[in-house]
């Protein structure tokens, strides 16, 4: 009899989809309702510093997402044997490896990409995002679905990002992604027409700008309010 | 669950020793690619001093290792301007990093010479690498100088961590062509260089020597201007020589 129902068990659990409904929650729920920039505020300090053109921001985005889901999915592996006493100093020695192979390989195959982004591919460490996602969910969950969260918050880190370092290098410098587009349209009107790019937003201060905006839309559309 | 001291410390120590395999794996394994990356990219920096960045950007790997092969050569010089032709001794392979710590007589000075297409005894202009200090790290560049040995042809400049935005502007293509044209001999033939002003705005197109500044990034300059000051006295004696062939050649 009671082979029967571990059986039974067994069963129903595999029968969970791979992206049923909670499944895809975890990976939604970070883009807008709990966004970790936006609502969580965490993460901020790298948001501002990599975001002046969309290319870095792009690799930056990229090393992020895959920090942040492997690491998950390894400390959520490891999650019952690792002694509770030390569990932070394993997380931070786990999530540094990945990080130090991520530049190691942005290194060998993106060199101008190491060049310009070096210490805040290194500080993806302190990325608060990635600590939290650990304590908070990787620690308690299964590997898959600790995977999934991790996918669903750098996903949601990156949406953000990707986003400010748009406008910023279209308004700051007159491009997207490394092209003129200022310069084509300026062409349109004649020789004499031009348009200006706003120095401010090439600095930090910029970042600030466009990030409030985007909370501000944010949480008009989400009703969202701190207590 | 409260885990026993011994399980804790045998933990961390089989954890400590896998993160250690993995990571001295990984640089094992990427190694060689690497250390192509870091030859191309001094290449660059190199050819950054008498070709424009749009120009290297737009080349693959292929064709700047194309490029520097034919139109580059190189020398290796002491203090005194003579050139070192010991066995072994390459322009590519000295690491100015690590002879800037030796006192400015007993280091060797590499020389790059740019040729003209097609025509391999034909010089452009000669490029002089330097190495400094900035406001927290390093700074080091390539200056190309045309072949009065005074007019500079163009310059490139790195660094290893100034502040985004500020001292790492001397990065930009905007900051570096204001060096070109400018000269490092002055009318009696004293070596005054290139001085990087304090502030920003002002042109200095009267000025042969002065070059504006970045605004925010005085100290970042001020490196700069320290470093050109030291190495282009450091190769005086081989710009001199190459300058004024006849009158050398009389003197010897």
């Amino acid at each position: 009899m009671s082979t029967e129902t571990i059986e039974k068990d067994v069963v129903v659990k595999a029968a969970e989809p791979l992206l049923s409904k909670r499944r895809r929650k975890l990976i939604t729920d970070p883009l807008i309702d709990d966004n970790p920039i936006t609502v969580q505020v965490l993460g901020i300090c790298s948001s501002l510093a990599v975001t002046t053109q969309m290319k870095p921001t792009l690799v930056m985005a990229i090393s992020v997402i895959f920090v942040v889901a492997l690491s998950n999915y390894v400390i959520s592996l490891m999650r019952n044997t690792i002694p509770a006493r030390v569990r932070i100093i394993v997380q931070l020695a786990v999530v540094a490896t990945l990080v130090t192979i991520v530049s190691e390989i942005l290194k060998a195959f993106a060199y101008d990409m190491y060049k310009e982004l070096s210490v805040f591919i290194g500080l993806i460490i302190t990325n608060c995002i990635v600590m939290g996602r650990l304590e908070a969910f990787a620690m308690g969950n299964k590997p898959y679905d600790s995977m999934l969260d991790g996918l669903g918050s750098a996903l949601g880190y990156a949406w953000i990002i990707l986003t400010v370092a748009f406008f910023r290098e279209l308004w700051g410098s007159g491009a997207v992604f490394g092209v003129p587009v200022f310069q084509y349209v300026s062409s349109l009107f004649g020789p004499d027409f031009s348009l200006a790019t706003n120095g401010l937003m090439v600095t930090p201060v910029g970042a600030f700008i466009i990030l409030g905006l985007i909370v501000w839309v944010q949480r008009t559309k989400t009703g969202y309010v701190e207590h | 669950m409260q885990q026993s001291n011994t399980y804790i410390i045998v933990y961390s120590a089989v954890l400590t020793i896998i993160l250690g395999l993995l990571l001295s794996g990984s640089a094992q394994v990427l190694g060689p690619w690497q250390q192509e990356s870091i030859a191309l990219d001094k290449k660059k920096q190199i050819l950054g001093a008498v070709i424009s960045a749009d120009e290297i950007s737009a080349m693959t790997p292929e064709q700047v290792n194309k490029f520097y092969e034919t139109r580059i050569s190189s020398t290796v010089v002491d203090v005194t301007g003579k050139e070192i032709t010991k066995e072994g001794v390459s322009a590519e392979k000295v690491e100015i990093a690590k002879d800037y710590k030796k006192p400015a007589e007993e280091r060797s000075y590499p020389v790059f010479i740019f040729h003209a297409e097609g025509k391999p005894d034909q010089v452009e202009s000669y490029i002089f690498p330097m190495y400094g200090a900035g406001l927290w790290d390093a700074i080091w560049g390539y200056l190309a100088l045309e072949t009065d040995m005074n007019t500079i042809g163009g310059i490139t400049l790195a660094h290893a961590a100034e502040t985004p935005g500020l001292g790492a502007r001397i990065t930009e293509a905007k900051v570096q062509e204001r060096y070109v044209g400018k000269k490092i001999f002055d009318e009696s033939g004293a070596l005054v260089t290139v001085m990087m002003q304090k502030g920003e705005g002002k042109t200095y197109d009267g000025d042969a020597h002065k070059v504006d500044g970045m605004s925010g990034a005085t100290i970042t300059g001020n490196g700069v201007n320290n470093m050109l000051k030291a190495y282009m006295g450091n190769y005086e004696a081989y710009i001199k020589a190459k300058s004024t062939p006849k009158a050398a050649i009389a003197a010897l």
